[in-house]
């Protein structure tokens, strides 16, 4: 009984058969080079996805947008740049350098810089407190009989 | 001393920044089209889709150009902001019934009242995406001389209007 209930579940999966809304250029060579654009450019309406899966109504005439553009010939640089034009370069996921966007890029470098030169003054500061400690005869004699003590403890333990 | 001091003043740093990021709206991205020219279209009235409308005919003139749609919510809350508004007669409002059936759209100003000097219909949505339309309602002021100066992004509200847009207006006119 046990099987034939598995066996009829494992029959499931083929009765899914919802169809996904018709969104797909009858060309899937320009269908494949407009989702890999896509996928560079920001939802706007969504932010954290890119056009190239999202659901929105925005996104969907996006991408409506490139496959006419690409139709009519257009490259992906042009079809980018006519979407900065309109909305900004916020649209890019990987927006270009320049002056605005340097600050962004530069960043990280600044940091790097500003704790490296925290770390070599700290490093620095620390080698000058750091006493050079010299045993005395006393010091090492102690020391070699903490050492080899016989390690009875250590059984008990 | 400095040792409490020094994070202290790092904390304080981030937690300005922090707290400011808090309180930006990330989905008001400044658009590139301030400064520049207002994308030129032709489409027709919403009223009568035989008469066209342009935005040349508005040289001269300052004027609003306010996105909406009847499938909007937001719209809803910016209506009677628009229609108190529009009684002033500060300026001319156009009104863009953006990707919307013709009938709705009228059906929608015959209800709450038709705050615009102008209607026009962008049954499609090309000249929203023109105009980087991706919130509705947005709402443009365009100065004399055909130039986009401002862009709201979302309902305008009777602060922004008074902080913001009026006085941007008077001085627009005033050129």
């Amino acid at each position: 009984m046990r099987y034939f209930l598995i066996g009829l579940f494992c029959l499931l999966p083929s009765l899914s058969f919802a169809a996904v809304a018709k969104d797909i250029a009858d060309d899937p060579v320009l269908e494949a080079r407009m989702i890999h654009l896509a996928e560079k450019v920001r939802c706007l309406v969504c932010q954290s996805e890119p056009v190239s899966t999202s659901h929105s109504e925005w996104s969907q005439d996006v991408r409506n947008i490139m496959r006419e553009k690409m139709k009519e010939g257009a490259t992906d640089q042009q079809i980018l740049d006519m979407l900065v034009a309109r909305f900004g370069k916020s649209v890019l996921y990987d927006p270009p350098v320049d002056n605005e966007t340097a600050p962004l890029w530069g960043a990280p470098f600044v940091m790097l810089f500003l704790g490296g030169a925290l770390l070599i003054y700290q490093l620095k500061k620390r080698r000058g407190k750091v006493v050079d400690a010299t045993l005395t005869a006393q010091d090492e004699q102690r020391a070699a009989e903490l050492l080899n003590e016989p390690s009875s403890k250590d059984h008990q333990a | 001393m400095m040792r409490f001091i020094l994070p202290l003043v790092l904390f304080l740093i981030l937690a300005v920044f922090l707290f400011k990021g808090l309180g930006r709206d990330t989905r008001e991205v400044p658009s590139p089209l301030i400064g520049k020219a207002a994308p030129a279209f032709s489409l027709p009235t919403l009223q009568e889709p035989a008469k066209q409308f342009s935005p040349k005919e508005m040289l001269g003139r300052v004027w609003l150009l306010n996105v909406w749609a009847s499938w909007c919510e937001a719209c809803k809350d910016e209506h009677p902001v628009l229609m108190q508004f529009s009684s002033e007669k500060v300026l001319p409002i156009v009104g863009v019934d953006y990707k919307d059936k013709r009938e709705d759209g009228i059906d929608t100003l015959k209800k709450a009242g038709n705050p615009y000097d102008q209607v026009i219909s962008d049954a499609d949505g090309k000249v929203g995406f023109d105009y980087g339309v991706y919130g509705v309602p947005e709402t443009y002021v365009i100065d004399k001389t055909g130039i986009i100066r401002f862009k709201q992004i979302g309902p305008v509200t009777p602060e922004n209007l008074r902080d913001k847009l009026m006085p941007l207006i008077a001085e627009l006119q005033a050129k």
